[in-house]
């Protein structure tokens, strides 16, 4: 039966395009509107030109730890006031309280969600994993800049990162040591 | 004496084979049908005893008879059974039966997938309702499985993903069958738009079908590999977005929804002119109105997802795509009521239930449309007004439809008339019971109640307690039912082969009980 089997092959694209296609779709389409409050995940270079000095947003930065990982992390200033084309640089601190030498990454989102893609991270710890030993704390560094065409209705940017606990073991971490 | 024999031999190669085999073997539409309906019948009273559990919890406030995480794996179970388990299968029984018979062709176009797709039902929710007995209990975190809670439970997920697949695939191979069938059975002459509406919906419904259940089929397999394969579809720590699961999943679902109406706008369309003894109303309007509900329910699917962060023209374009909707099916409503008009009614239990249907089904439209409103949502969403809505649209949309289509046609299934007295008490109980019910849902979920709560706040204790009561009366008012089929397939009065005054369709062509091949010489009307 031709009808059926086209069907049964249609019905198969459809499969191929739900597990293949809808999650790179998905990504494209945040990392291209910032919807979502997703931000760039790999390094972006020095903003050029002047800063627009005339007019200051408030970036305010808001730490989670996803569920009941033991872990700290909390950010090492609660607000800045940025100018607009400048580049400023904050820290975040995590200590590892499991027990155990573990890994931590950093997912970052930023609200309002239109606001997104005006948020550019030079360096980011979220780029990254980190390896901690028992008990261990870091002070991990973020480099970042607003740009100047960012919308004068926006004047408060939120930027927010949850921590998440990988359950990987460190592999520079000699483990027979702890 | 050679002829004779031969003569009669042949009869019994055409009638059913003996024994219980008959049903494992068989490829007859209309053998596949009942068992259809059949199961069916069996998992709503499965799916309702799990409804009757959750009621019964929340009975009076605070913890009585389950323990919270069997109570949310009741609430997972009960929709689980209730759509895939009954709603669809039933409705997957009815095409089995009805479409040939009503396009003039002799069988389904693909007998052996056809025995394939129903087996495989049974199998699949028997591992579903297996989870329920193994360790860490059954799934819990809601139908919707939605990650990442629905990944923090037992092992028997991966149980629950395979039945699931098992599902689709019978679905898709049941879907793949009804195209086929009605694109090559149909009788010489018979051209689509000649075709009842009960076809026309379900070559749309089958469409969808094929369309989204392997979208699920993708979902539920990237929970897998999630859970089990250390992937990270949706897990946000690597990279993945549990956000994405509900795009995919309600691209699936809202699709999914009009899967679980359409044929029965295609009953109730078969119905009405029936027992109003006119012709239906705006064929064509009805044709195209299905079309276009099949086409707008690919382009809302994130009206069930307005809470998570959507931008301002997001919730604009579901909003009103999402209302957009209302203006077809309300050309479907006006039309239904546009056959009554003027016509030579009458109120037969079937007619009882398709009006009940128009009724009650407009009802839980329009709190579909209050939901639609963006801010209004935001208010509703997780209530229990979505749930007194879709049991609103579900219940008396699609299931009372399936108990219409059972009356209309059970004369021609078994050769008898079903009892009218006990039929017509079925309808009232069950209306009754079912307002009770369903209706004090709409008060405590505009106060506030969050729905899959094992436990509530003391406010909304009378009004649950009088939803109890509704659901045990609705509950065994459906004994009646059963009690009607059986009277029926036992035996009653003879039906004649229209059984309806006002019946038209190549159905009522054929004798009372339809024998077991029909149509072997197509009808000739249409050529």
């Amino acid at each position: 039966m031709l009808l059926a089997g086209k069907l049964a092959l249609f019905s198969l694209g459809m499969f191929a395009f739900g597990y293949i296609v809808m999650p790179p779709l998905y990504n494209v389409i945040c990392d291209l509107t910032g919807l979502n409050g997703r931000t760039n995940s790999a390094a972006v270079s020095m903003p050029t030109g002047e800063g627009v000095t005339d007019r200051l947003v408030t970036v305010e930065f808001v730490s989670v730890v996803n569920s009941s990982a033991a872990w700290t992390f909390k950010p090492a200033q609660l607000t800045m006031e940025v100018v607009p084309g400048k580049t400023y640089k904050a820290f975040y601190t995590a200590v590892n309280l499991t027990g155990r030498a573990a890994v931590g990454q950093a997912v970052p989102s930023v609200a309002p969600s239109s606001a997104a893609k005006y948020f550019n991270k030079i360096e980011c710890f979220c780029f990254t994993k980190q390896e901690f030993e028992v008990a261990a704390s870091k002070e991990m560094p973020l480099i970042f800049f607003v740009e100047p065409d960012l919308p004068r209705s926006i004047d408060t940017i939120t930027l927010s990162y949850t921590y998440f606990d990988t359950g990987e073991a460190p592999v520079d971490i000699d483990l027979t040591d702890s | 004496m050679s002829t004779a024999a031969a003569g009669h031999h042949d009869h019994d190669d055409h009638g059913p084979a003996k024994g219980w085999t008959r049903w494992l073997y068989t490829t007859n539409h209309k053998d596949i049908g009942t068992l259809y309906l059949l199961f069916s019948l069996v998992m709503f009273f499965i799916g309702g005893g799990m409804a009757l559990i959750i009621r019964a919890e929340l009975f009076q406030p605070g913890l009585q008879l389950v323990d919270p995480l069997f109570f949310n794996s009741m609430t997972t179970m009960h929709a689980l059974v209730m759509i895939f388990g009954v709603v669809m299968p039933a409705f997957v029984g009815l095409a089995n039966w009805m479409i040939p018979m009503m396009i003039g062709g002799p069988d389904m176009a693909l007998p052996r997938l056809n025995n394939w797709s129903f087996w495989i039902m049974p199998f699949a929710f028997l591992l579903l309702l297996s989870t329920l007995f193994m360790e860490g209990g059954g799934p819990a975190g809601g139908w919707t499985l939605y990650a990442p809670l629905s990944l923090q439970g037992g092992d028997s997920f991966a149980f629950v993903i395979f039945s699931i697949h098992f599902m689709g695939i019978s679905s898709v191979m049941g879907s793949i069958n009804i195209v086929a069938t009605i694109f090559n059975m149909r009788a010489p002459g018979m051209t689509l738009m000649q075709m009842p509406l009960f076809v026309w919906t379900w070559l749309i419904t089958a469409y969808l079908l094929i369309a989204v259940i392997p979208v699920l089929a993708g979902a539920v397999t990237m929970l897998l590999t999630d859970r089990f394969f250390g992937t990270s579809f949706f897990n946000a720590a690597g990279g993945g977005d549990p956000v994405m699961y509900q795009h995919i999943f309600w691209f699936f679902g809202h699709p999914e929804v009009y899967i679980l109406i359409l044929p029965a706008f295609g009953i109730i369309s078969s119905i009405i002119p029936t027992f109003a003894r006119k012709p239906l109303f705006g064929y064509a309007s009805m044709v195209y109105a299905t079309g276009s509900i099949a086409f707008l329910s690919f382009i809302v699917w994130a009206h069930h997802m307005f809470t998570v962060g959507m931008p301002l023209a997001g919730e604009m374009f579901f909003m009103f795509a999402t209302m957009m909707i209302s203006v077809p099916t309300g050309v479907k409503v006006f039309n239904w009521i546009a056959t009554m008009w003027r016509g030579s009614m009458t109120f037969e239990t079937p007619m009882l239930f398709a009006i009940g249907f128009l009724v009650m089904f407009t009802i839980g439209g329009l709190s579909g449309l209050m939901l639609a409103i963006t801010p209004a949502d935001i208010q509703y969403h997780d209530t229990y007004f979505v749930v007194a809505h879709f049991h609103y649209v579900l219940v008396p949309g699609a299931i009372y439809s399936i108990m219409a289509a059972t009356y209309y046609w059970l004369p021609k299934w078994t050769g008898n008339m079903y009892d009218e007295k006990w039929g017509k008490i079925h309808f009232w109980v069950s209306t009754v019971f079912l307002n009770v019910l369903f209706f004090p849902m709409h008060f405590v979920g505009l106060a506030g109640m969050p729905r899959r709560i094992p436990d509530y706040s003391l406010q909304f204790a009378d009004w649950n307690a009088v939803a109890s009561i509704g659901a045990f009366g609705f509950g065994f008012s459906q004994l009646i039912f059963v009690y009607v089929i059986f009277k029926c397939i036992k035996g009653g009065e003879k039906a004649t082969s229209e059984v309806w005054e006002g019946a038209d369709g190549l159905e009522w062509t054929v004798p009372s009980p339809a024998p077991y091949h029909t149509f072997e010489k197509p009808p000739a009307q249409f050529s």
